[in-house]
């Protein structure tokens, strides 16, 4: 009996290397427990059969262009849209043998912190399914904690990997911008994107992230990485320096329960050898917010210019061709994407620019340079990945700033292209909290070593109690 | 600053969205909300700061130009909404 509840990848793969089981009846399993619980949760916007192998199952956030597969980053406008081409991510996690158990519920474009902004409705948290997952990762996230998929991809923008996997109670990684290739992925915000890992354990995101990680010839924006990845085994922490930013702990609106399970869990980074010490952000999360709602409605405009009803997805019927552009935008985007269309071609616009675009790009420089300097001193910071925990459903859906706001712990490092691993810390009202490590560019394996040592010393029950 | 209804059909206009009324009356108190959100950008005196557009010092990558494979047409109008032959069919129209 494979309980998919609690399998690691890496004990997956030492089951199917032992031939204690099959990549079959691996397979099976998930697609058992995804007919068991997928009504109910909505994690997946399309599953698929098994293509045969005998390499892991893995689920794919649906902004990942999968050749053969739909893929329709939550919206209308992509409905029916069938991609004729790889992702580079998946032809690595292909050439690896992992087999794609199916597509997984987005927020549209990647657009928003709780699922609900998909046009095909929301996904629910598998620890209250009255509660959104986070987002815009939330179907992978809930996947994963709901034992639907061993491990999965996101994609995060400003908090859309890490915010849903603390809000499931999982771990994810937004990787350094750049090491990951965003060929064949549905753009955002193209200067902040990022393809990354979701998984039960530290070392089962790391592993995911040494398969997806490295230089793309279809990216040019992408590097090599400078040291290969190693999957973490110490369990101290001694030489290691963490901060502490006052601002990223102490900023109004983080309920004291997560406060409260995350001081927990840096007194035991503390116990385990870390030096720990408070800094600070002055201007990186008291900006962070605005900086980012600029830049990225600014970069999504002109990413999104290109549904337009020509060369694949919805089309309007039409008799004129302005008419069939104007039209078929109107009716394939949702409320969220025209928001920030708007908002972008504003601040893009003729006399707004310097004002809005320019000054935006500044404020980056200053949130990028303030966290250099801290990482003269430190090797991580640390602090809530979200200020609450999971939140109900439709709570925060009539006022677009307050679900900004559930990212405004995850936006300051993801503007400085740095990489964040999120672990869950404790509960707070039966509800999982997510730690935020944040490191210099480049400092995964820093990150995957403290978030390994701490989750072993927290010793944190990943399965929601109403599935025990 | 803020939008008014004129800019705002204007800013429509330029984004290609054909908006309904009932969309425009409610666009319009939500981006206000939104721009006065993100006009915070505007206290901080940066004038000697540089702009940020990317956050890993790349340069640009060049690339031999030798042909090699690409999409077949098959492929490449595997998804249109309509095709004539070899070419992605669209209504007429003059303007855009």
């Amino acid at each position: 009996m494979i309980d998919t509840l609690r399998l690691t990848a890496e004990e997956a793969k030492r089951l199917l290397e032992t031939r204690q089981i099959s990549g079959a009846e691996l397979f099976a399993a998930y697609r058992a427990a995804i007919d068991a619980h997928d009504e109910e949760l909505h994690c997946y916007l399309h599953v698929c059969d098994d293509p045969g192998g005998e390499g892991i199952p893995i689920a794919l956030k649906d902004v990942i262009g999968t050749k053969g597969i739909p893929t329709t980053a939550g919206s209308r406008i992509l409905e029916g849209y069938v991609p004729v081409y790889d992702s580079t991510v998946v032809e690595r996690l292909k050439a690896h043998g992992l087999r794609i158990l199916g597509k997984t519920n987005t927020d549209e474009f990647a657009m928003g912190s709780s699922t609900e902004n998909s046009a095909f409705g929301p996904s629910h948290n598998p620890w209250d399914p009255s509660r959104v997952p986070g987002g815009s990762g939330g179907g992978s996230a809930a996947a994963v904690t709901a034992g639907l998929a061993p491990w999965a991809l996101g994609s995060d923008t400003g908090g859309s990997i890490k915010q849903p996997s603390a809000l499931c109670g999982n771990v994810g990684l937004r990787p350094t911008y750049g090491t990951v290739s965003r060929y064949g992925i549905v753009a955002f915000a193209s200067s902040l994107d990022q393809v990354g890992p979701v998984a039960r354990t530290v070392r089962d995101c790391a592993y995911l992230y040494s398969i997806i990680a490295g230089r793309d010839a279809c990216d040019s924006t992408t590097v090599e990485l400078p040291h290969a990845v190693e999957l973490p085994e110490a369990e101290e922490l001694k030489g290691l320096r963490i901060g502490v930013p006052k601002e990223l702990n102490e900023a109004e609106g983080i309920e004291p329960g997560v406060a409260a399970a995350v001081q927990a869990a840096i007194a035991k980074l503390e116990a385990l050898g870390a030096e720990v010490g408070e800094c600070s952000l002055p201007q990186s999360v008291e900006y962070g917010m605005a900086c980012y709602y600029l830049i990225t409605p600014a970069e999504a405009s002109s990413n999104l210019a290109r549904y337009d009803g020509v060369r694949y997805g919805y089309r309007a019927d039409a008799t004129e061709r302005l008419e069939m552009y104007e039209r078929t935008r109107n009716e394939g985007f949702g409320d969220e994407p025209k928001r920030r269309i708007m908002v972008g071609t504003y601040a893009l616009s003729a006399g707004y620019y310097d004002a809005y675009y320019g000054q935006a790009q500044k404020v980056r420089t200053v949130i990028k340079q303030e966290h250099d300097a801290l990482f003269e001193t430190f090797d991580a910071l640390v602090s809530p990945t979200s200020p609450t925990v999971a939140f109900p459903l439709g709570a925060r859906t009539a006022d677009p700033i307050a679900m900004y706001l559930s990212d405004l712990l995850t936006i300051p490092s993801c503007m400085a292209g740095l990489p964040g691993l999120s672990i869950p810390c404790g509960l707070s009202e039966g509800l999982p909290v997510g730690l935020q490590l944040i490191g210099p560019q480049f400092a995964e394996n820093a990150l995957f070593r403290i978030g390994h040592a701490l989750e072993r010393a927290i010793g944190f029950d990943a399965v929601p109690e109403r599935l025990r | 600053m803020g939008i008014d209804r004129e800019q705002l059909l204007h800013v429509a206009h330029l984004a290609r969205l054909e908006l309904r009324d009932d969309e425009v009356e409610r666009l319009e108190g939500q981006l206000n909300d939104i721009l006065a959100a993100v006009s915070k950008v505007s206290e901080l005196d940066l004038s000697d700061v540089p702009p940020t557009s990317h956050p890993l010092d790349v340069v640009n990558v060049w690339d031999e130009d030798e042909p090699r494979p690409c999409l077949s047409v098959e492929d490449a109008l595997a998804n249109a909404p309509e095709r004539d032959g070899n070419f992605f069919k669209v209504p007429p129209g003059g303007t855009a």
